[in-house]
């Protein structure tokens, strides 16, 4: 008889056995990185593909680790973005020269994200919130003999100790007022005193730097700029995927007694995150800066989702992540191969893309109407049900400030599209031949951005599973 | 007179904003991640506290601070290891040094 913990603990055991295989590789002789790269990609569609295993839920060490079928949809997804991530950056992976402690890093941090999607006691929350988010300031130093690389380690690093030192304060008045750790058992002895208040504020600002919403985004942009593409890709999607699907449990489970303040809390943060992510991302010029101030803009959106405290609510948010997945991660692959193979980084650069290399121009251009919200794309739906979510509250002027802010993401998105299909340039991009993986892995990215918005099974799906 | 719950819990306030204080007033990486050790202890402090004068029934707020101490020590290890590799290029720990990037 196979123990129950096999079955629900299945993904952990995958990536834990797929990190002692990269330990090993690289205890032992060690190997090409083009023969072990395919071997990695290889052992993460199997970890993606474990999630389907089984259909069920429990709990295990005494309520501390709880599995249902909604938190294995969330690992799914996460599990695609890295053997998404792991097929597009190909050619930069195999430039590297630590291909496996790379991808040591990177799954150290999916399993922390994995325990931190089903922890189920603040305790194990803590530890896992730190699994995932030390590997990666390791991850943005990649490029060790660049400046700029460090320089975005140590910001990184920083912000994200600071972020925890305030998480952990949070933690300790929240189990001061109410003597307990457990998810299950704090909602009944949140009663709204000033203490509980002020823990809560703190665990909620310290989510707010993890997603780098704006008060505290400074870091953001520093970072996404200064790490390699892989790095970047991996923070801004499955970082902040993770992230934001325990922020949306934490609060609507956990925090539900103290709903009325933090309705208030992510009403005017959403506000602040839209209107200034936008703002700054139409001044930027680099390429990678520009997609960081645009998911910090995201993220905004995420929150008017949010703020709609119904299942709702939470199925437009998964349904809006999946989505921001596959448009985030063709966009940044684009910048992958073209940083890569030329070393350009600049959207002046991106003149004429279009005329020298046509497949990457239509992929880069599909993913950002995809981000920017354009109907046939999967993006227009993933904001319009964010939209009709945090509608359901009555707050129409939130709905107002958030419609008025995808038009002036259109001006910038639209401006990076005209830049590629219709300014000239003397000194363009050269043709670049793009491997044959990586050509898959971004005509997959492009199918799914159309295709998810045009049948409606899998937002069902997802219904079905919050409901 | 025996020191109370309030004794304990003003100095742990104390030191978690005299570490705030100094992360975003010192200047060199090193006494910056000092500071964020301050925080970290006066969460510690906090934890004990709790659990010995109101929760005296339980373990948790011990175990959290073991936890604590030793993700502190990893959080260190992560830090330095990258504060070397900046000073290796840059020649300095100060971080004004490192300011290539900005809006």
């Amino acid at each position: 008889m196979i123990p129950d913990f096999i079955y629900l603990m299945r993904s952990e055991l995958v990536v834990t056995l797929i990190i002692f295989f990269l330990l090993f590789v690289k205890i032992g002789k060690g190997m090409r990185n083009s023969s072990l790269l395919p071997v990695i990609q290889f052992l993460l569609l199997v970890n993606f593909l474990s999630h389907f295993a089984c259909h069920c839920s429990g709990n295990l060490f005494g309520n501390m680790f709880l599995v249902t079928p909604l938190i294995t949809m969330q690992k799914a997804i996460l599990s695609l973005a890295v053997y998404l991530i792991s097929l597009l950056c190909t050619e930069w992976l195999k430039k590297t020269e630590h291909l496996a402690e790379f991808f040591l890093l990177m799954l150290s941090a999916l399993l922390g994200m994995f325990f931190l999607l089903s922890s189920g006691n603040l305790l194990i929350f803590y530890l896992s919130l730190e699994l995932a988010t030390i590997p990666v300031a390791a991850m943005a130093n990649f490029d060790l003999h660049k400046r700029i690389s460090s320089e975005a380690a140590m910001k990184m690093i920083l912000s994200s100790a600071f972020s925890s030192g305030i998480l952990l304060f949070g933690i300790s008045l929240v189990y001061g007022s109410t003597g307990t750790l457990s998810f299950s058992a704090l909602p009944a002895l949140l009663n709204g005193s000033p203490l509980q208040i002020m823990g809560f504020v703190f665990l909620f600002t310290a989510f707010a730097f993890k997603l780098s919403i704006v008060p505290f985004h400074l870091w953001t942009a520093d970072v996404y700029e200064g790490a390699p593409v892989a790095v970047t890709s991996f923070l801004s999607v499955v970082s902040k995927g993770a992230i934001a699907f325990v922020f949306m449990t934490f609060l609507y489970k956990v925090f539900q007694p103290l709903h009325t303040t933090w309705y208030n809390l992510i009403f005017i943060l959403s506000i602040i995150t839209m209107v200034i992510g936008n703002l700054f991302a139409l001044r930027q010029n680099n390429i990678k800066r520009f997609l960081a101030f645009s998911s910090i803009a995201q993220v905004g959106f995420i929150l008017v989702g949010i703020s709609s405290n119904d299942p709702g609510g939470m199925t437009a948010v998964i349904f809006f992540i999946l989505v921001y997945v596959f448009s985030n991660l063709a966009a940044f692959g684009v910048a992958d191969v073209i940083a890569v193979s030329t070393g350009k980084e600049t959207i002046e650069d991106y003149k004429g893309l279009y005329a020298t290399n046509p497949f990457l121009g239509w992929i880069l251009a599909l993913s950002l109407f995809s981000l920017a919200g354009i109907p046939p794309t999967a993006g227009f739906f993933g904001k319009l049900f964010l939209l009709t979510a945090g509608a359901s509250t009555g707050n129409y002027w939130l709905i107002i400030i958030a419609g008025l802010n995808m038009v002036i993401s259109l001006y910038y998105y639209l401006k990076l599209v005209r830049a590629m299909f219709m300014d000239k340039n003397e000194n363009p991009i050269p043709k670049i031949y793009v491997n044959r993986t990586v050509k898959w892995a971004m005509v997959l990215c492009a199918l799914a951005i159309i295709l998810l918005g045009m049948f409606s099974w899998l937002y069902d799906h997802i219904h079905s599973l919050v409901a | 007179m025996q020191p109370g719950l309030f004794h304990i819990l003003f100095i742990s306030t104390t030191l978690f904003f005299l570490g705030v204080y100094g992360f975003f007033t010192r200047r060199n990486l090193i006494t910056m991640l000092m500071s964020l050790e301050l925080i970290l202890n006066s969460v510690n402090l906090n934890f004990i506290a709790f659990n010995k004068y109101l929760w005296p029934g339980q373990m948790e707020g011990l175990f959290f601070t073991v936890f604590i101490i030793a993700i502190a020590a990893a959080e260190a290890a992560v830090a330095i290891a990258i504060i070397i590799n900046l000073y290796r290029s840059h020649r300095s720990i100060d971080v004004e040094s490192a300011e290539e990037m900005k809006y």
